[in-house]
């Protein structure tokens, strides 16, 4: 294996484009270092993207919305005031992601990246509308989050991409998200659902919203449905079923020791509705 | 590929060390800077025997390269006592027998002087969940919580 420390974007491209064989960038490494330690993935060349400038800073843009550096471990977005107050969601979801020692270490991009269908802060990102810019060999572009994962550990990204930050919209007034996940224990395990959820309200009624779910089908999913079953309703009794429903509906789970496809299809369904009711009392507040 | 040199500060101390890429923190520290505090339990991020601060962050040195060391600053819990006096955590965890076998203990120290830095007056909650990434197979965690609660007090006092 080979290990480089490029200082800048373009160097890590070049290095990238010019590798023969498994090549991996490195953000926290908390995926990374587990596969290699395990034997699973030993890449041949190594790309730590921590040296280059700005990938571990969190800035908010003058039209109010955020960029998170692509090395920014969560630690660093648990501790900031401003982000967590406006998207608590996104926050939480990443907060979620292992230990203390974890959070020192993992990243967003490393979470999207790694491709798992159980990832905990991609349905947060997808509900929350964020994008992730790509730089190229042909420059840089800004794609949305659930066009990024694939399939079980397979990404859309080609050989040479890589993702420089995430982008998440200018958080509105009336608007707010809440991520949920099941896990058979307190701490510590991976999801048997996830379910991240961001709306608006105006005069009480949801007048836009985004429902995504994780670890209930091959990849990380965007459900217009869920989000449509919501859509101009105050979040009634009714309005809940047709989401808890609409969330069930789109699952295509697999069974295993975590939890047998009717339990996760389930949890879908009863997660969606409680993140939704944090959501909208967040957006009320 | 040929190894590579590191410069790093450990303890306050430069140093340099020669390492393969696909070496650990944790390889490096144990094997060739001789630092064998920190332990290695699972090799996976799931016990935290290994864990250091790294430029101020709580990491387990298992899932860091001794390459990605460069440049920065390592406390280990070799630094954690001043010339022959304990930390105050050290002594506690003595006076309350927080420790049997001792695998998991400098990985504890070393992950709540962090939590005591950030939050000197936590709640049991909180210093539970900061160290749901610390295992212990021995004590069954009470004496280790009761011990740092009462740091925790002390320090406030002293301070
Ligand atoms: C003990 C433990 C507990 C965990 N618990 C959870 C959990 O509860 N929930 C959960 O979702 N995950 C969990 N994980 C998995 C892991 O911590 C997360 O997926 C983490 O977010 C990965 O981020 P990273 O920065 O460490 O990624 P890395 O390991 O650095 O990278 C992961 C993948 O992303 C690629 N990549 C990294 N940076 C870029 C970039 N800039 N551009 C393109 N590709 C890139 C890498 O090549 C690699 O394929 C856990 C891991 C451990 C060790
Ligand atoms: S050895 Fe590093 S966490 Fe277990
Ligand atoms: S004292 Fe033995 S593992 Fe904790």
């Amino acid at each position: 294996m080979q290990y480089y420390a490029p200082k800048s974007f373009s160097e890590a491209i070049e290095i990238s484009m010019e590798a023969k064989g498994i090549t991996r960038f490195l953000a926290g490494g908390t995926d990374v270092l587990v596969q290699l330690r395990a034997d699973i993935l030993t890449p041949e060349v190594l790309i730590d993207i921590k040296k280059i400038p700005e990938v571990g800073d969190i800035l908010q843009n003058s039209d109010g919305s955020w960029r998170i550096g692509a090395a920014v471990p969560g630690a660093q977005l648990n501790e900031h005031k401003d982000l967590k107050a406006q998207w608590p969601g996104v926050v939480e979801a990443m907060d979620l992601i292992g230990s203390t020692q974890v959070q020192g270490r993992a990243t967003l991009v490393g979470n999207l990246c790694n491709g798992s269908p159980a990832a905990d802060s991609v349905p947060a990102l997808i509900a929350a509308g964020a994008s992730v810019t790509i730089i190229s060999p042909n420059g840089s572009r800004d794609v949305s989050v659930e066009d990024i994962p694939h399939s079980p550990g397979k990404t859309t990204l080609e050989k040479g991409e890589l993702i420089s930050a995430v982008n998440l919209p200018k958080r509105n007034t009336n608007g707010g998200d809440a991520y949920l996940r099941l896990i058979p224990r307190t701490e510590m395990d991976i999801a048997v659902v996830g379910c991240g959820i961001n709306l608006s309200v105006k005069e009480g009624l949801v007048s836009d919203a985004r429902v995504s779910l994780g670890a209930v089908t091959a990849k990380v999913i965007l459900v217009k449905e869920a989000a449509d079953a919501i859509i101009g309703t105050s979040l009634d009794d009714k309005a809940l079923t047709a989401l808890s429903l609409a969330a069930s509906a789109a699952c295509k789970p697999i069974n295993d020791k975590r939890g047998t496809i009717e339990y996760r299809t389930h949890v879908a369904g009863v997660l969606a509705k409680r993140a939704a009711q944090i959501a909208y009392k967040r957006a009320r507040s | 590929m040929s190894n590579i040199h590191v410069n790093t500060t450990v303890n306050g101390d430069e140093i340099g060390f020669l390492c393969d890429p696909r070496e650990t923190l944790l390889d490096c520290l144990r094997d060739k800077l001789s630092l064998t505090g920190a332990k290695e339990g699972c090799g996976t991020g799931d016990c935290g025997a290994c864990s250091v601060k790294l430029s101020g962050r709580l990491v387990c040195s298992c899932l860091v390269l001794g390459a990605e060391a460069e440049g920065q600053e390592i406390e280990t819990i070799e630094g954690m006592s001043r010339d022959e006096n304990l930390h105050p955590l050290q002594e506690k965890f003595i006076e309350y027998a927080a420790l049997q076998c001792g695998i998991c203990t400098p990985g504890i120290l070393v992950a709540t002087k962090a939590l005591l830095e950030k939050n000197p007056d936590p709640t049991e909650t909180e210093v539970r969940y900061w160290l749901a990434g610390n295992l212990c197979r021995c004590t069954g965690y009470d004496k280790i919580i009761r011990a740092i609660l009462d740091t925790a007090a002390d320090m406030r006092e002293a301070s």
